[in-house]
């Protein structure tokens, strides 16, 4: 299931939701990115953040999320998955993303978690909007996020 | 052809969203990115770099061969960072 929303989740409610009443699932992973307050750029000094923007591509977004949660249940035997991403304004300590997996055993659960979240930073329609104290400015892609999708990459 | 900008892109050119009509010879998404330079300072200033201008026509990711078509849904924008 995909989600974009600009509200909150409830972490607990979120995954209690994906396994109430299923008995076949044996493991349930999750990733939970949030809002840090420390620019990724150690030269920035000690600027920190104080809000991130996260804007969108309405339409795409929902697309290519809704293709990579498929590619996952292609690749690993999942019995649930679950995708919230949040859009707008947010503030340090909030959270940003919710990626789960439920599966029979531990392994494809936690593998096809990491995927998701590793693909997910690569290929959604998603831009980061950092504001600090010198003002607002894009955040750049980075080259250990593509590396990181790369990996489960198949030749 | 609808043309959408977002991040920087947006903001280098000042607008969102627009309507354009690329003149015949304009078939692919490299022809379309070099005759929008040629529409203005901002357009090409937000071009200038191609390795950090991402193509999606359709809601699909596509390269600079891509073709493109009157009626397409053509947007514009820099490497993703979500998640």
């Amino acid at each position: 299931m995909i989600r974009v929303q600009e509200a909150d989740f409830d972490i607990g409610r979120e995954l209690a939701g994906l396994t109430e009443g299923r008995r076949d699932i044996g493991g349930l992973a999750c990733f939970v990115g949030l809002v840090r307050d420390m620019l990724r750029q150690p030269e920035a000094g000690e600027e920190t953040v104080t809000a991130m923007t996260l804007e969108h591509y309405p339409g795409m977004t929902e697309k290519r999320l809704a293709e990579i949660e498929a590619e996952a249940r292609a690749r690993w035997p999942l019995q649930a998955s679950l995708i919230i991403h949040r859009v707008g304004r947010l503030l340090p300590g909030e959270r940003i993303v919710l990626v789960a997996t439920a599966s029979s055993h531990r392994q494809a659960a936690l593998e096809s978690c990491q995927f998701l979240i590793d693909w997910l930073k690569t290929q959604a329609p998603f831009w980061k909007l950092e504001e600090t104290s010198s003002g607002a400015h894009w955040v750049a892609a980075r080259e250990s996020d593509d590396q990181a999708a790369e990996r489960w990459r198949r030749s | 052809m609808k043309l959408l900008y977002f991040a920087w892109l947006r903001g280098k050119l000042g607008k969102a969203t627009e309507e354009l009509s690329p003149p015949p010879g304009v078939g692919t998404v490299g022809q379309l990115l070099d005759w929008l330079e040629t529409l203005g300072p901002a357009y090409k200033s937000a071009l200038a770099d191609r390795r950090v201008v991402k193509v999606a026509v359709n809601l699909e990711y596509v390269g600079a061969e891509h073709p493109v078509a009157p009626g397409d849904e053509v947007a514009l924008f820099p490497p993703v960072t979500g998640g």
